[in-house]
């Protein structure tokens, strides 16, 4: 059995940040869970859609994070408990939705669970989502370890429901994406009967209709601007909040999530736990004044230690002035006096560099002539540059347009988008992804681009796709591309999952997230209804590809080409090579060949390598996927593919 | 051991995309939680597809959770699925007391792939991991792995191999009953077979 279902409470377990807030979500007796797939947070989904068989659960991969924050929302109204969860982008796209439900407020506890990428390990952005918590006016709170992601989803949920407004609740990818021990509560029996009451009168949302509008705006803000008068009085006494160091410290550290982690350990690697105080907040929207009042008259110095912007510190610097003369004048540092980076993740090294300056303490990591023989090692190994897999599809799909283009001969270009297929800008994908934005965008802009031939553009342009992406927002883009007859070329590069983020099913697919049959929206019928030419392709038919591509670049309008090939990491796939793959050395002629060693330095397969010594290409077998591709691009033959019995 | 040597004792498991570093961070960290200890893993994964580097921290405590990103110059024990992984990392969080173990096997770099760079000599990498740790294994676990049949046991055998340095308190018994919770039987038995093989290889 799955450990999320374990009942032995006070039970530990090691869950992954995002397994621990699923855990909360259960303990908390949500019915509904929907989201969009965003690294760091595809996790919760994923976990409860795992074991939705066993409990009366409803769990969904949304077509986009808007959807999955109506879907959760209604279940709200309906009486029942629900989570929304996203990556920092997500928030963005839900974020109109969102700012209609202020005015109504929810009924059943509603959590929208958005994971932060600071640093952008896995994103094109490093989005600080707290920001929307004021914009909005809605609480926000925020995990400070793997126990209190758990716990604090599931407050999180309850207090939703008592104060009758979406929470925020707000997870970084070294929370969501780092595990640790967890001790687990109490899974509820939960009897949830679901009915949407809207038959009272209008501005009655207890039992009213879900509306508000010109007129009520105001009472609808009013009334939510008390709900969080309501969050600031029960944050003022709670237990996730929570100070540790001497009563009068030098200097008071005010942190928050992963930061007070970094926090605890750079004051305790440096030992000056006697002089410096930390404050961790869980409640960082609205602060609780007196809680925060009575830790800043303890002291004269503040450190802010916070990522990826200055959302705290600025709140904080706020009710600091509007105390002062109850507290006194404060000395802040962070991120405006520059003691804390920002931009980037941070770390306890980065906590370390801003305490040694501020109090002027020594502290060295590791003593002075190892620290030289540990800069010397750097750079004695060769960096590792983002690529496509071995056998991704990807890879025979840009090195196609890549071709076509240069065919084309008129200076051609590829808008790209949100998948692993953003590599495409770098050599791994030939260089020819030349703008890269939001999801859907691509099209978006390649379309705009498309309409510019009035004004002398003669360049065509392309843009691409996945599956996913197609659904989330790259559908309105091909309505208006073919309605306005834009000359672009849409390039689907259906790899029949959300494959960067883990094989989430979209709708494209037979099977949705719980596993359930589902009837699959077909992309290549829903372009042709839209209007669009529609053309199909095996990316690992190097030739037929080439020739497709270049074929529609050339026609005017909007077309659409499909190249359909499985992600090389799928589960259907994974370690199942279709070709055992060889080099006959003896046909490699290697750099007299004139082909500029288009294997290995133009393909740059991790499969295939350049064996210097004996001056010829060589597969690595425990790397190689088996598609096949090398074997089509070598000019001399040298590159062999057997079928695998 | 029968304790921890120190408190957090600091791991880093390190290798390339597609390894199995996160599976094994993942069953080192199961054993010792079973045996009451707080672990706390931080992982990069997402952008790191096949190719490009992995790292997994891993603490081990009696006290709670520690920060998942261990500070610099912190690391007890550096587990590289990858040589010159080993090398970069211990560039970063190694110190004089540092423990290394390593795979022999490398995988090159697309740049290296195409020419453009160059991945250093095995002795010029086995040197510079010596001058960073105090004491160091390099074994072959891939090429004992493809023995075995398939590459992915390579993980297993490096988990073996900490087991055989003595430097943490699990036994082979431990990982016996890791399996148990988190493999069919059938599979359990060549993972305990690659256990054993990388323990052999750090005691031979």
């Amino acid at each position: 059995m799955s450990d999320l279902l374990d009942t032995t409470e006070g039970a530990q377990h090691l869950f992954m940040g995002n397994e621990a807030i699923a855990r909360g979500a259960l303990e908390a007796g949500v019915s509904v869970a929907a989201g969009y797939p965003g690294t760091p947070s595809s996790e919760i989904i994923e976990r409860l859609a795992g074991i939705s068989g066993k409990r009366n659960l409803y769990v969904e991969w949304a077509v986009n994070e808007k959807v999955a924050t109506e879907i959760a929302a209604a279940a709200s109204f309906s009486g029942l408990r629900s989570i929304c969860t996203m990556k920092q982008n997500g928030i963005h796209v839900a974020s109109d939705f969102l700012l209609h439900l202020t005015g109504t407020g929810v009924r059943g506890g509603m959590v929208v669970a958005v994971c932060e990428d600071p640093g952008a390990l896995s994103s094109q952005n490093e989005a600080d989502a707290r920001f929307f918590a004021k914009m909005l006016e809605v609480p926000l709170i925020e995990p400070g370890d793997f126990q209190e992601a758990k716990d604090m989803l599931k407050w999180a949920v309850e207090l939703s429901e008592e104060l009758k407004t979406f929470i925020i609740f707000r997870s970084v990818t070294r929370m969501s994406h780092a595990s640790g021990n967890v001790r687990i509560g109490k899974l509820p029996d939960t009897k949830p009967a679901a009915y949407y009451n809207c038959k009272g009168p209008l501005l009655d949302f207890a039992t009213g209709p879900m509306i508000t509008g010109p007129g009520a705006v105001g009472f609808a803000r009013t009334v939510q601007q008390g709900r969080l008068k309501r969050a600031i009085e029960l944050f003022e006494t709670s237990p996730f909040n929570s100070y540790a160091g001497p009563e009068k410290p030098e200097l008071l550290v005010v942190t928050s999530s992963a930061c007070s982690l970094y926090s605890k350990e750079a004051v305790d690697i440096m030992g000056i736990g006697d002089r410096v105080g930390i404050l961790k907040l869980g409640t960082t929207w609205p602060l609780p004044p007196n809680l925060v009042k009575s830790r800043l008259a303890s002291t004269e110095k503040v450190l802010v230690v916070e990522e990826p912007q200055d959302f705290m510190e600025e709140n904080l610097k706020i009710l600091a002035a509007e105390c002062v003369t109850e507290v006194g004048a404060k000395t802040f540092f962070g991120k405006k006096s520059g003691h804390i980076p920002s931009q980037g993740e941070l770390s306890p090294d980065l906590v370390v560099s801003a305490l040694k300056t501020i109090l002027a303490v020594a502290y060295e990591p590791v003593p002075q002539d190892y620290a030289a023989r540990m800069f010397s090692a750097m750079f004695k190994t060769p960096g590792r540059e983002l690529t496509f897999c071995p056998g991704c599809p990807h890879r025979a799909s840009f090195l196609s347009i890549h071709n076509a283009l240069a065919l084309d001969d008129r200076d051609g270009f590829v808008c790209g988008d949100v998948g692993c297929y953003g590599i495409g800008v770098l050599p791994a994908g030939f260089s020819t992804v030349k703008t890269n934005f939001s999801m859907g965008s691509g099209l978006g802009l390649a379309t705009g681009f498309g309409k510019l031939t009035q004004f002398g553009m003669t360049q065509p342009v392309l843009a691409v796709c996945g599956d996913s992406t197609f659904f989330h927002a790259v559908m309105p883009a091909l309505v208006d591309a073919v309605h306005h007859k834009a000359d672009v070329t849409l390039v689907v590069l259906d790899n029949s999952g959300t494959a960067m983020t883990g094989f989430q099913p979209h709708p494209g697919l037979t099977k949705d997230a719980m596993g359930f049959t589902s009837p699959p929206i077909d992309i290549e019928a829903v372009c042709r209804a839209m209007g669009a030419e529609v053309a199909v392709s095996d990316p690992f038919d190097v030739p037929a590809t080439e020739k497709t591509l270049l074929t529609m670049i050339k026609k005017p309008g909007a077309k659409v080409v499909i190249l359909r090939q499985i992600c090389a990491l799928s589960p259907e796939k994974r370690a199942k090579k279709k070709y055992d793959m060889s080099v006959d050395s003896s046909l490699c002629i290697g750099e007299e060949c004139g082909c500029n060693r288009m294997c290995t330095r133009i393909l740059r397969c991790p499969g295939i390598f350049w064996d210097s010594e004996n001056k010829t290409a060589k597969i690595d077998e425990v790397i190689c996927a088996g598609c096949g591709v090398c074997a089509s691009i070598c000019p001399s033959g040298a590159i062999r593919k057997a079928e695998v019995a | 051991m029968k304790e921890l040597a120190k408190d957090p004792y600091n791991i880093i498991i390190t290798g390339v995309g597609g390894q199995g570093n996160v599976t094994a961070s993942r069953m080192l960290a199961g054993m010792l939680v079973s045996k009451g200890y707080s672990v706390t893993i931080g992982e990069t994964f997402g952008a790191s597809q096949r190719g490009g580097s992995v790292m997994s921290h891993v603490r081990v405590s009696k006290q709670g959770a520690w920060s998942p990103q261990i500070p610099k110059g912190k690391a007890d024990l550096v587990v590289s699925l990858e040589p010159s992984e080993a090398v970069k990392v211990l560039a970063v969080y190694g110190n004089p007391n540092t423990q290394s173990l390593s795979n022999d096997r490398p995988i090159y770099p697309v740049r290296v792939i195409a020419g453009d760079d160059r991945y250093p000599d095995m002795d010029e990498i086995r040197a510079t991991i010596e001058g960073l740790t105090s004491r160091s294994f390099m074994i072959p676990a891939t090429g004992e792995a493809l023995k075995l049949g398939n590459p992915v046991f390579q993980n297993v055998i490096m988990i073996g191999a900490v087991g055989g340095m003595d430097v943490l308190p699990i036994t082979g018994e431990d990982f016996r009953a890791e399996l148990g919770r988190k493999m069919s039987k059938d599979k359990a038995a060549v993972n305990l077979k690659a256990y054993e093989i990388g323990k052999s290889l750090v005691r031979g």
